[in-house]
């Protein structure tokens, strides 16, 4: 095979494996930001260490980063890479058994020394040891060439070893046949004022990408032509969490009100603070306060004085706002709670994914407070989520709980942007008239009435006390207790009126149907899209709205022979639908590793209860 | 432009019956922040009362403002929501001890270190009386309560330490029984441009019956307290014969004609926190009125500025510039 060979491909998954230290996120967005622009579809899934100065070199510090891409329509990460980067013994060790057989290792041996070894846990050199046998490794220096592409520049030896990762990362180029343009320019960008770095960078960049193809170590290389059907349209690669942070900002808009954002930092969820903190020039207000609690009441606040509050964490958060929600409830204020999930319990795992806060975004609250639920699907549907979660809050005055997770925060993919005329407005308007006003006036949907602090001759007070319906005064009456209970019941309930039926994607009815919410959504759909290929009647539900539930759901149980409900918890929502639907049972399967599910797994779990008799 | 009326506390007074004990000093508190509120030359519509939980905290149910009766603790942060979303707002803060100290001592601090213009009335009753009788974190050492039957063994917060230590730009104490005084440090507080922090001795006839009376009884009021007032010699006593008088380091009883000024305004919180020493000190008198009061930028106004400045240098952002960015690209 000569090195010029070209050999198309239609779908490619590459990890990027290293030290914390190496770079592999940026080697991973850059990789991931070109071939956005090249016309794939792809998917990506970072994964970051625990901790975030685990020792050099160890198991611990591993970060890596995936990418899937294809030139047709993809909804994973990927389940099994066909190439693998390790930057060093531990990125190999940790990483190597996900790889496809005869997949493509290719091996930074700058970083294997024995002391690297020892550090990685090592007591033989897995590239010698028989270790990787079944797969295409490919040895490279990359220290040492780095250092030699930077030969004649000024930069200290720390410096130039920092830019190894653009080395690897020209080399995939190479590897993948993708333009090094949109690295360049980025580079360009990125170190404005540090023109040397941009240049050293760019310099290793062109020289991993020309000693792929000089030093012909890849045997060949392959394209991945662009998706041809994709839809027409303006693209733009999104994380999920940038991707709640513009609908949060979108959806205010949309209600003619301006965001007001009460946050504290934690993982996942602190980039959304981050990125609505740079967005003051869309009206946006920010404050990152003392902690969740405050930063839940100051949402409370800004909505109590007419803005949109919203307030973002993750499940420690969460619960720590509980009883701030409560208020928000009973107040029936308007309020958007993003909760980007973690594994728990406690502190639990940080930085893995996990489904396990639907039952406490559900019923964490004291009393009957039951609020309407959004989970969004993945980094593209993030934006729509959040903007439907602004919609419930401002039309029904109550607080919405948005679900989204760590997978879906870092993970990337292109979005097709909405179409500006598609972006219809939903807008608040405040009462002004002080003729027959009562705070808890409402309209057809069982929404109250909305005066802000300013307006003359609209006086009032609210709070945490229970309330009369008629009055607004504090009410300690039995019969009112339970009137306004079932109000406040009701007008969640009655969302569902504003909500469609979901579409089952696949077989309309047969032998199984497969229901998930959040960001199983990926997985699951090629999942029963490969069961569909096999001649399987299989279908797909997805949930959007997990609370209220959409109408229509029995008709659509009742048509398949069984339901199953995969979830990264240990079976919420097939919990909530065993007691929304008796009638039906819904299987159960679980999986809280830390990690997504896998195409793969799911299809072989289905498969397994299409055989058992039921 | 509209003509603000001339309105009368009684205009502040909502219909609903005031539900306190009587003989309860939140009472005069709640006249004392009608009267000041009618003063002020702000329509009344632009008033929000904001409290936490306690007896203290059902304050704004009995205003005819704009309101909210919180979550236990949490009124800081929710009167600093409502000030951040609209400046234009004269918010106040309605706590207790507990409320204010204990539970939501975090966003207490908080909220004076950023300075947001808010106006902060903290009833200091040394007890819990919505709970019937607890002690708090200002009830003193040995106290007897339900919560402490053999006397308490916690050490009490100085709030006019903790207000100073934690930044605040004006920090005064008054009294529920003499609602003059309490006048006139309210009305310092209100024109205040940031937080303001006002511990108001309050007395809880049902729980905690006396606790200040060695200080506040009309007849030792003069000797056991002192009226700070800013830019007047610190003075003293039934027929005001005694001063304070301070080296900067040690505060001594002299006489009038000697008496030391007294400055709120200055740089360092040293001479109030010297000051609240005095409070130790049972042959001194403890320190009322204005104990500091200081000049810096609020957070409200703050943020507002720098969505101004942010906007000005980058251009209002429309929907289409939010989600178009340049990095899209097209596809036919
Ligand atoms: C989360 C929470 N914890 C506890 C309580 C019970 N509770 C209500 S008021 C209060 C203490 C009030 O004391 P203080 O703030 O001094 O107010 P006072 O009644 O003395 O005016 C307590 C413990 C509550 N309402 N909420
Ligand atoms: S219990 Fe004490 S603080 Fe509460 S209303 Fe009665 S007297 Fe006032
Ligand atoms: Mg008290």
């Amino acid at each position: 095979m000569s090195s010029e060979e070209l050999i198309t491909q239609d779908d490619v998954t590459i990890r990027f494996a290293g030290d914390s230290g190496d770079g592999m996120q940026l080697t991973g967005t850059q990789f991931t930001a070109t071939t956005a622009k090249v016309g794939n579809d792809l998917a990506t899934f970072p994964d970051f260490p625990a901790e975030i100065r685990a020792p050099a070199g160890t198991r611990a510090g591993v970060s890596g980063f995936q990418i899937h891409f294809s030139s047709h329509d993809i909804y994973t990460p990927g389940d099994d890479p066909n190439v693998l980067v390790a930057m060093n013994p531990a990125a190999l060790i940790t990483n190597y058994k996900d790889l496809r057989p005869g997949g493509i290792i290719l091996v930074n041996t700058g970083a294997f020394t024995e002391a690297d070894l020892k550090k990685a846990e090592l007591d033989s050199n897995p590239l010698t040891d028989g270790t990787l046998s079944g797969f295409r490794v490919v040895e490279e220096d990359i220290n040492q060439r780095t250092m030699e592409a930077l030969a004649d520049t000024e930069l200290s030896k720390k410096d130039k070893l920092r830019c190894k990762n653009f080395y690897t990362l020209g080399m995939i180029y190479w590897l993948y046949s993708r333009p090094l343009e949109p690295t360049l320019e980025w580079l360009q960008e990125k170190f404005k004022n540090k023109p040397e770095l941009a240049e050293a960078n760019a310099k290793v960049l062109k020289a991993g990408y020309n000693h792929g193809e000089l030093l012909r170590l890849f045997q060949g290389h392959y394209e991945v032509p662009k998706v041809h059907d994709a839809p027409a349209g303006t693209y733009r690669n999104i994380m999920g969490n940038q991707g709640l942070a513009i609908g949060l900002v979108a959806g205010a808009r949309l209600a003619g009100l301006k965001p007001f954002l009460g946050s504290y930092p934690i993982t996942p969820a602190t980039d959304i603070l981050q990125h609505m903190s740079l967005l003051k020039n869309y009206d946006v207000i920010t404050c990152q306060m003392e902690d969740e609690i405050a930063g839940i009441c100051t949402a409370i606040g800004a909505s109590f004085a007419g803005r949109l509050g919203m307030t973002t964490t993750s499940g420690p958060g969460l619960a720590l706002k509980t009883e701030a929600a409560g208020l928000a409830v009973i107040t029936e204020l308007p309020l958007v709670i993003v909760d980007v999930q973690r594994g728990g319990p406690s502190t639990g795992l940080p930085t893995k994914v996990e489904q396990s806060d639907l039952l406490q975004a559900m019923f964490g609250r004291n009393g009957d407070a039951a609020v309407p639920i959004v989970a969004c699907a993945s980094p593209s549907d993030a934006f729509d989520c959040a903007v439907e979660a602004c919609r419930i809050a401002t039309q029904y005055m109550t607080p919405v709980i948005l679900l989204s997770d760590n997978y879906i925060a870092n993970g990337a993919e292109p979005w097709k942007l909405p179409d500006m005329d598609a972006l219809k407005p939903f807008p608040v308007e405040f009462v002004t008239d002080p003729e027959g006003f009562t705070p808890y006036r409402r309209d057809e949907k069982l929404a109250r009435n909305w005066a802000k602090p300013g307006t003359p001759g609209l006086e009032h007070r609210i709070g945490g006390l229970e309330k009369d319906a008629v009055t607004g005064n504090v009410s300690y009456d039995p019969e009112n207790h339970q009137k306004m209970t079932e109000i406040r019941r009701a007008k969640v309930l009655g969302v569902r009126e504003s909500i469609p039926t979901p579409e089952v994607h696949g077989a309309e009815s047969g032998d199984l149907l497969v229901v998930a919410w959040g960001s199983t959504m990926g997985a699951t759909r090629a999942a029963v899209e490969r069961l569909q290929k096999d001649g399987v009647a299989a279908g797909h539900l997805h949930l959007r709205h997990i609370w209220p539930l959409p109408k229509g759901l029995p008709e659509i149980f009742a048509r398949f022979k069984k339901i199953v409900v995969p979830e990264m918890n240990t079976g919420q929502l097939a919990l909530l639908l065993q007691s929304e639907y008796p009638e039906f049972r819904f299987l159960k399967f679980d999986k809280v590793m830390g990690k997504p599910f896998r195409a793969r797994e799911l299809k072989a779990h289905f498969e397994e209860i299409l055989e058992e008799k039921s | 432009m509209s003509v603000v009326q001339q309105l009368k506390a009684k205009d502040f007074k909502s219909d609903q019956e005031v539900r306190w004990c009587p003989g309860c000093g939140d009472y005069s508190i709640l006249s004392g922040v009608q009267k000041t509120m009618a003063d002020m030359g702000i329509p009344r519509e632009n008033y929000v009362v904001v409290s936490g939980i306690g007896c203290s905290s059902r304050f704004p149910y009995y205003m005819e403002t704009y309101g909210m009766h919180g979550i236990h603790g949490r009124a800081n942060a929710i009167a600093t929501g409502v000030k951040v979303a609209n400046p234009d707002l004269s918010v106040w803060v309605i706590t207790g001890d507990g409320d204010g100290l204990s539970i939501g001592g975090n966003h207490m601090i908080h909220s004076l270190r950023r300075n947001v213009d808010m106006k902060i009335i903290l009833f200091n009753n040394e007890i819990y009386g919505l709970t019937k009788g607890q002690y708090s974190p200002t009830t003193p050492e040995g106290t007897k309560t339900k919560t402490s039957p053999y006397g308490s063994l916690d050490h009490p917060f100085n709030p006019i330490q903790l207000a100073l230590g934690a930044g605040a730009t004006f920090v005064a104490r008054t009294m529920d029984v003499n609602p003059k005084h309490m006048k006139q440090v309210l009305q310092a507080a209100a024109e205040h441009k940031g937080a303001a922090f006002v511990e108001v001795w309050q007395n809880c006839v049902i729980f905690n019956d006396g606790a200040y009376k060695s200080w506040t009884e009309k007849a030792v009021r003069d000797e056991k307290t002192i009226n700070l007032v800013p830019g007047e010699k610190m003075i003293f006593g039934k027929d005001r014969d005694k001063g304070l008088s301070t080296d900067g380091c040690r505060i001594t009883v002299c006489s009038a004609e000697e008496a030391s000024v007294w400055d709120p305004t200055v740089d360092s919180a040293g001479p109030a926190f010297m000051m609240t020493q005095l409070d130790n000190e049972p042959d001194m008198p403890r320190p009322m009125g204005v104990l500091r009061s200081v000049d810096r930028p609020t957070l409200d106004q703050q943020v507002w500025d720098q969505v101004g400045a942010v906007t000005g240098k980058k251009g209002e952002g429309t929907l289409k510039d939010l989600i178009y960015t340049p990095d899209c690209w097209v596809v036919e």
